[in-house]
């Protein structure tokens, strides 16, 4: 019951199987319209384009792209609301944003065609993972102007099978409804099913013997030591759904079966990798920045979108057989990282630390303070039963294999506080790991 | 014969302790008696209670991380070197007490201790043999005449 069915094939993964030739050349073909519609339709891209000497003519090859201007968040936020929409209001039937923590948020547009390319990319990443019609989807994320929630929405109708629209939240629901309704996967954050996770035993529910057996994960950075955590405790198989919201919402990146990281849909968007120094590609295999251009979308076309999402891209054959080219899974973002006395460091280095000790829960922040012109950073994490007893040596030891896997791992001496299990707040969308209070 | 205890974690800031004592209060659960350990960040509540079930329940159902250990409770002669005497059993049997507090009532001439040992049933079955009067939880958990 709860081992994944054999796949079998669904059609709508096909544009996955395509030889490379025809994929490049279909990759090209888009690339040059959806060029020649920016540079018609935004005047922020036209100018640039205009300032580099350049024209859509100078696109003849796939490699001509890396003589193009890149978008960056600000942009979006400079020409809030509607600025780079290449489309008018007539024909673009959704607006979603993003929760703007900081400023302004952006708002993102798609016409009739877009939603129907975002169904399609989310059809076929419910498909890699082994989901098809008959299946019933608890979507978890937030329904509402986050793109998380109606993106795999629309896509799991698509797909046929059976969606459960429960949006984020109210746990106690989640559990309930996971049980009764049978669901057989549910799409939310990883650290919101960890959450789920905690909570089912008190409420009474056995997740190893509930039918569910897959979960598509996503908007959030996670880790390798997160999937295996999830696994063990859940019996589903852990996936890793890849997107943003600038680029289209969820969906632009789908683990297959193999999970070994998601797949570019890479006839709808097309991946760099650039250097974070030089912003200079990269070859696949090196770590970089990765960098998106949409090939098909109307009303928003993104040209070379600086994601600011840290990895590599493989070309390495799949065992799934898909020759979409993969990325490996995001654990870091350029905007996470903290340097604390001159070291970098990722909310996901001290994620992966503190899953190395035994019966810990990755519910952890990350406290940036600054004394005396010292800076010190304390990793709060909350007790579980696992880890409590009644001795207070049992718990102190706990609190220094924390601190000495934290320090093997970053090199940084930091100090580790036990809080009260639910105390750190839970997202329904992404964790905010990082506090920064330091005054610079 | 082993007394249930209840553990709690508690975070070092104003307010930490009355909270489960609040809630405990307005369940009607009663407190045997206590013990606190502090640690630097942390705190560790120890609590036995008449109605342990219902005060884990109550207290994890509010986020608490709770234990449960077993304890046992012996009586110790109120007068000088009552305690030493009891330890003297406990050190030459290799008995490991990782710690103990004491009960709040006396018993006529007697106070009442209790023991954390690693090895609870052995405990007992050892200061039984050496004829240290180790109570009953029945005994101590009864209501008291109303």
């Amino acid at each position: 019951m709860k081992k994944n069915p054999p796949a079998g094939f669904h059609p709508v993964s096909a544009p996955d199987f395509l030889p490379h030739e025809q994929l490049q050349s279909l990759q090209l073909q888009r690339l040059k319209a959806i060029v020649q519609r920016a540079y018609d339709h935004v005047a922020l891209f036209r100018r640039r384009l205009n300032d580099a000497g350049l024209t859509p003519e100078d696109v003849r090859s796939l490699a001509d792209i890396t003589k193009l201007p890149f978008t960056v968040k600000t942009d979006l936020r400079d020409t809030y609301p509607f600025g780079l929409f290449a489309s008018p209001m007539k024909d673009i039937v959704r607006l979603h944003a993003s929760t703007g923590t900081t400023g302004k948020p952006i708002v993102v547009a798609y016409t009739k065609e877009d939603i129907d390319v975002w169904s399609n990319v989310i059809m076929r990443s419910f498909a890699a993972c082994g989901l098809h019609a008959g299946d019933v989807i608890q979507n978890a994320y937030g329904y509402g102007l986050f793109t998380g929630g109606l993106g795999a929405h629309y896509g799991a109708e698509a797909l046929g099978a059976t969606v459960i629209p429960i949006s984020g939240g109210n746990t106690q629901r989640q559990l309930m409804v996971m049980k009764d309704f049978g669901a057989t996967a549910i799409c939310c954050t990883p650290s919101y099913f960890l959450h789920i996770i905690e909570q089912a035993p008190e409420l009474g529910v056995k997740l190893k013997e509930l039918p569910l057996r897959a979960g598509v994960f996503g908007a959030e950075p996670w880790t390798e030591a997160m999937r295996r955590r999830i696994e063990a405790e859940s019996g589903i198989k852990a996936y890793d759904i890849y997107g943003l919201s600038e680029i289209i919402g969820p969906g632009v990146a789908m683990e297959c079966q193999c999970q070994s990281g998601p797949h570019i849909f890479e006839d709808w968007f097309y991946p760099e990798i650039i250097d974070l120094k030089t912003l200079k590609p990269l070859p696949d295999g090196e770590e970089g920045e990765l960098v998106l251009t949409t090939l098909g979308k109307q009303a928003m076309p993104m040209i070379r979108y600086r994601t600011r999402d840290i990895t590599t891209l493989t070309s390495e054959k799949c065992e799934c057989g898909r020759t979409l080219r993969r990325i490996q899974r995001i654990g870091r973002r350029s905007d996470d990282m903290f340097i604390i006395r001159g070291v970098n460091v990722y909310p996901s280095q001290i994620e992966t630390a503190l899953l190395k000790v035994e019966g810990t829960l990755p519910h952890y922040q990350i406290i940036l303070t600054r004394e005396k012109g010292l800076d010190e950073v304390e990793v709060q994490v909350e007790v579980t039963k696992e880890v409590f007893g009644d001795t207070v040596g049992a718990l102190e030891q706990v609190q220094r294999n924390l601190g000495h896997s934290i320090e093997s791992l970053t090199g940084l001496r930091m100090k580790v506080r036990m809080v009260q299990p639910q105390t750190i707040q839970r997202s329904e969308g992404k964790a905010k790991r990082v506090i920064d209070q330091r005054k610079m | 014969m082993k007394l249930k205890q209840l553990s709690l974690f508690l975070e070092n800031r104003p307010g930490a302790l009355s909270r489960p004592m609040r809630l405990l209060a307005k369940a009607g659960v009663n407190i045997l008696t206590l013990s606190i350990a502090d640690a630097n960040q942390f705190g560790i509540l120890r609590l036995i209670l008449r109605d342990w079930e219902k005060a884990k329940k109550l207290l994890e159902k509010n986020g608490f991380v709770v234990k449960v250990t077993d304890m046992v409770a012996v009586e110790v002669p109120d007068q000088p070197g009552g305690l030493a005497k009891i330890l003297d059993v406990v050190e030459k049997a290799g008995l490991n007490v990782e710690f103990m507090y004491a009960f709040t009532e006396k018993r006529e001439n007697k106070g009442i201790l209790v023991f954390r040992f690693d090895d609870p049933d052995r405990a007992i079955k050892i200061l039984q043999q050496r004829k240290v009067n180790v109570v009953a939880s029945v005994e101590l958990l009864k209501q008291e005449a109303a």
